[in-house]
């Protein structure tokens, strides 16, 4: 498991224990507020003592940071590789259904190589990820008009270090929200 | 008689390597020049401290240049037993060769009337007690560097029948921060790695910096913002910065005709990457590459007929040369791994690359045609050779390691790796031709060996 999917399950989690009734699985489009248990009007005859927390639902649906967190934007590649693998589909697949419930959103697909290559070369593969992501989200429906494509070839990498570890985090494409999404 | 045999050494070595000798050296390892062969012996040669202002650091400079390109030894002024040699006399040639200086070379700064000043300087041979060369540059006070660099050049170039190249400049990509927070700035410097000057403030991603050879004050990048690609031609002189245009689709890779009039590059749409040239006096672009696979990184023959390019249309990265106008593609790289990243060397014979196979780097020339392939550097990364304006040299980006990236020089034999003089953080260097014309009839399509005065 890769560390940035690790910092994510940790987060969902986190958010998950917070939101003590309401145990969300992504898509979470159905992330409303629960009612707020009955604590103003007490039928004991004494009321209860100590502090009543609150905390944030999670994010906003439909905002950037909904569909970051509970779809996920980042699908990695194989070694030497531009296929959407299946575990790839299914986070884009999702990414899809959130899409098309947002129909407003416009995004933008970052592709991104690890640094075993050179720079040149590196950027036209990183842009061979990205259109496999947008010709996959396209073939969702996705207007072709919402989905624009840049690559960032090994110039932008997540993971630090010369390691499998870090390559394999390295050779992402990211679903990036351009416009119609707030924060 | 000795030094006449190590001349044509000399010589050997830098015109017609022999066998690839791939160079495994500590990364981290700042100025330092490794040389892996025994049989180079450099030629030792004693700088005398010039006379006048600012004439000690102007032998300082010509000292490290030579020192820097593996084929000088300087000696240590410190051995020194004639003292006081000004331009007024000849060397007291026995003095010299009791050192075994095999070379001597002294001058002095003389202010003008008009303000500028002459540096002056003569070249010696002590064991055959004749003047190999004498000159003078003038100039405005303040350019001593480049007129040290200039002399460097004159004496490389009559004590190995090479012409120079230390008057020169390097553009590259300055790196500060982390792997994933990286800082990049467009910078250039002078060859020896000083006068480092930002030219991009450090928002964007800065990839492939080239100058133009017709004019070194010409250049051409590519920035990378969030959201955008563009090809910017920047004149150094003018200040004058310009993106070459809309393309509809991402654009990478330019690099100018030796001529200056047309550009090559690539185009990414809808994620196929092909090469492009575009006449930069009508902006007619014209389309060299239609195949479904990467076609980019193309780099100009010097007289302008064809274009080398890196492509994967047979499946995997191998180096392709056509006509300028898209015609004759043919692969001419010949072994496994992947080629990238070529470069028509200014003479025109040879063609660099980075390779990369065995989990490495190597960068290496192969002859335009692909045969006498030869690797210079291996290490764990290495990429991107730009050649020195004589075409002896090339200079490459090598990251260590999880690590930095720094730049390096290599000879043509593979024997002299060394760190370039800027030894900071730095990656995608471009060398630039020489600056101005060298001065003519100094010794040029002489033996190298010969004592003709002048």
């Amino acid at each position: 498991m890769t560390k940035v999917s690790i910092i994510k399950v940790a987060t969902i989690g986190a958010i998950a224990a917070a939101m003590a009734a309401c145990t969300p699985k992504p898509p979470v489009e159905t992330a409303t507020p629960t009612p707020p248990p009955a604590v103003t009007n007490p039928s004991y005859p004494t009321a209860p003592t100590g502090p009543v927390d609150g905390s944030n639902t999670g994010p906003m649906a439909g905002s950037e940071q909904d569909f970051v967190i509970n779809v996920g934007d980042r699908i990695y590649f194989d070694l030497d590789s531009y296929e959407v693998n299946a575990e790839a589909g299914m986070r884009l697949g999702a990414q899809a259904q959130w899409l098309q419930r947002y129909p407003s959103v416009t995004i933008r697909i970052e592709g991104n190589a690890d640094e075993r290559g050179t720079s040149e070369y590196n950027l036209a593969l990183g842009a061979r990820r990205a259109e496999s992501v947008r010709n996959f989200l396209i073939s969702r429906g996705i207007p072709a008009n919402r989905i624009d494509t840049i690559s960032f070839g090994k110039e932008r990498p997540i993971a630090e270090g010369s390691n499998e570890s870090a390559w394999a985090q390295n050779r992402n494409a990211r679903t990036a929200i351009a416009s119609g999404a707030p924060r | 008689m000795r030094n006449k045999t190590w001349l044509g050494l000399a010589v050997l070595a830098a015109m017609a390597p022999a066998v690839a000798t791939a160079q495994v050296s500590n990364r981290n390892q700042t100025e330092d020049i490794i040389i892996s062969q025994a049989d180079l012996t450099p030629l030792q040669i004693a700088v005398v401290p010039f006379t006048g202002a600012n004439g000690p650091q102007i032998s300082d400079v010509i000292s490290g240049n030579l020192k820097r390109s593996g084929f000088f030894s300087p000696l240590n002024p410190a051995s020194f037993v004639e003292t006081g040699l000004t331009l007024a006399n000849s060397p007291n040639y026995p003095q010299w060769t009791s050192i075994g200086a095999q070379a001597v070379l002294y001058g002095g700064v003389t202010q003008r009337a008009d303000g500028r000043v002459d540096v002056g300087f003569r070249l010696y041979d002590p064991y055959r007690q004749c003047q190999l060369v004498s000159y003078q540059f003038t100039a405005t006070a303040e350019q001593w560097r480049r007129m040290a660099h200039k002399i460097s050049d004159v004496v490389y170039q009559r004590l190995t029948g090479e012409q120079g190249y230390f008057d020169s400049r390097v553009l590259f990509v300055a790196e500060s921060g982390s792997q994933t927070n990286r800082r990049s700035r467009l910078t250039i410097v002078d060859q020896d790695g000083y006068n480092p000057v930002f030219l991009t403030q450090g928002d964007e991603v800065i990839m492939s910096p080239r100058f133009s050879t017709h004019n070194p004050d010409e250049v051409t990048y590519v920035a990378l913002g969030k959201d955008y690609s563009r090809i910017y031609l920047y004149n150094l002189a003018t200040g004058r910065r310009e993106s070459l245009g809309d393309f509809d689709g991402q654009v990478l890779a330019p690099r100018f005709s030796h001529d200056g009039s047309k550009m090559a590059f690539s185009i990414i749409r809808n994620g196929n990457t092909d090469v492009y040239v575009i006449n930069l006096r009508t902006r007619q672009l014209s389309r060299l590459t239609s195949d479904p696979g990467i076609d980019t990184s193309p780099s100009f023959s010097p007289d302008g007929s064809q274009i080398v390019f890196t492509s994967d249309r047979s499946g995997s990265a191998r180096l392709y040369t056509m006509r300028v106008d898209g015609s004759g593609q043919r692969p001419i790289s010949r072994s496994g791994g992947l080629y990238t990243a070529p470069a028509w060397s200014p003479r025109g014979d040879l063609i660099a690359f980075t390779k990369q196979s065995g989990g490495r780097f190597h960068t290496g020339v192969m002859n335009t045609d692909g045969t006498g392939e030869r690797i210079l550097s291996s290490s764990y990364l290495e990429e991107g050779a730009s050649w020195a304006p004589n075409g002896r040299y090339v200079m490459f980006a090598r990251q260590s390691p999880g690590g930095d990236t720094r730049l390096w020089t290599v000879d043509l034999s593979g024997r002299v790796v060394a760190q370039a003089g800027y030894t900071e953080r730095g990656s995608s260097p471009a060398w630039s031709g020489l600056l101005d014309a060298p001065p003519a009839n100094l010794g040029v399509n002489q033996g190298p060996d010969s004592c003709a005065t002048s």
